[in-house]
């Protein structure tokens, strides 16, 4: 059977296949750091990323992992675009809900305000689903999340801080 | 090195460079925080400066040909440009990893300057700086929200806090003056557009870091500024010792990659 997929389809499935390295749960699409995928008229492709975070250390790793992706779209550009700067606004619900059976809390709200939340405010347990949890430290494995424990199953979590 | 020393790429390499260095000095509690907890926001806090520096040096090396790495480890001592506060160790006997209070002190008042910068670089005239600041901007908030609150902690805690609070706002009082001086640069980058200058930040951040201060029941110390020139390259000798760790493997490895 001849597939009937474009070759821009099969590029973009390529890519949305490509897992964020520090939240496996979620693709780099899902994530909101795939801005952009553009077929260039020599027949190649350019992919348009946005850090999360300025110091983010898998920013390299993630130019690495999408190339390795599209190994087969030669001449594959990849370029880095500061601008809109990403926010957690841009995950879906559907994402959020991933991230959540996954372990990590999702960002509660939106970002889009002049000052960030509050940590203090209790996060629901990804786990049990209880709304009360206590926080153990302001930063975590990664710059984009912190740490809780619920106060119920006593489970520690994550919690992506939205921002 | 050699570098054009344009205005503009002085004005750059301020800031660039005042995220560096503060960012370095952080980094020195990794594995010695107080609790873990801190160690780890301590060593995010240093991720994050290092993040904004590392733009900010690619965007001011560019004109020159020169690279974040070269303008990091390759530049001497009177090329760094940052304020003498961010190079200043956290003892005042210099001992590490230094003086809690004090680190969570510079931390505050920085926070609450960079995010007035930032703020107001989100306009500036020059679309990869204002790219850079509207990423940076939601950063320093954190930062302050996060070192604000330990402020508060300690300043209205124990008397032991307490009084280790007011002696690091001591300690640190003379050396803000350097972060609100006008000169050429400045006035250059107010008239490009580029940013703001320095000098008309300092009615807002005054403010802010007197209410911070109330709320942490620390008394406002006499203005007492000193005669320093960290932004022009006169740096204090605590610098030169930073930079000796910072830049060792570039210096006993030239062209060294992992």
């Amino acid at each position: 059977m001849i597939s009937t997929q474009t070759r821009y389809e099969a590029a973009w499935a390529a890519l949305s296949a490509v897992l964020d390295p520090e939240v496996p749960a979620l693709s780099l699409v899902e994530l909101g750091i795939v801005r952009e995928l553009r077929e260039d008229e020599d027949g190649g492709f350019t992919v348009v990323l946005t850090p999360t975070y300025n110091g983010c250390p898998a920013t390299e790793l993630i130019e690495a992992d999408v190339r390795s992706a599209l190994m087969d779209f030669q001449p594959l550009r990849v370029e880095q675009r500061r601008t809109p700067a990403w926010t957690t606004d841009w995950i879906s619900s559907e994402a959020r809900e991933k991230l959540r059976v996954y372990g990590i809390a999702p960002p509660s709200g939106l970002a889009a305000v002049e000052q960030p939340l509050r940590m203090h405010e209790s996060i629901p347990c990804p786990r049990c689903g209880s709304a009360k949890s206590e926080r153990l430290s302001a930063f975590g494995s990664t710059a984009c999340k912190a740490l809780y424990r619920c106060i119920s199953c006593r489970e520690p979590f994550e919690y992506f801080k939205p921002i | 090195m050699k570098l054009s020393n344009t205005l503009e790429q002085r004005y750059l390499l301020r800031i660039a460079d005042a995220a560096l260095i503060l960012s370095q000095r952080n980094s020195e509690w990794c594995g010695h925080g107080p609790i873990l907890e801190e160690d780890l926001a301590l060593a995010n806090l240093a991720l994050d400066l290092l993040g904004q520096a590392r733009a900010l040096l690619t965007h001011a090396g560019a004109a020159d040909g020169l690279d974040e790495d070269q303008l990091a480890m390759l530049r001497l001592e009177h090329q760094f440009l940052n304020p003498v506060l961010f190079e200043l160790p956290h003892a005042a006997d210099g001992r590490k990893p230094g003086d809690f209070a004090f680190t969570v002190l510079r931390n505050t008042l920085t926070a609450v300057w960079f995010t007035l910068l930032w703020t107001r670089l989100q306009a500036s005239s020059d679309t990869e700086v204002a790219a850079i600041a509207a990423k940076a901007v939601k950063e320093s908030r954190y930062h302050l929200q996060h070192s604000g609150d330990w402020c508060v902690r300690l300043g209205d805690g124990t008397a032991d806090s307490h009084a280790r609070m007011q002696a690091a706002l001591e300690r640190i009082w003379p050396y803000v003056d350097e972060l609100f001086q006008a000169d050429a640069v400045d006035a250059a980058a107010e008239a490009s557009g580029l940013g703001p200058s320095w000098a008309s930040l300092r009615g807002e951040w005054r403010a802010q870091a007197e209410a911070l201060l109330a709320r942490a029941t620390l008394a406002l110390p006499k203005d007492r500024p000193n005669a320093h020139g960290g932004r022009l390259g006169v740096h204090s000798e605590h610098l030169g010792h930073l930079l000796s760790e910072l830049q060792y493997l570039q210096r006993a490895y030239p062209g060294g990659t992992w």
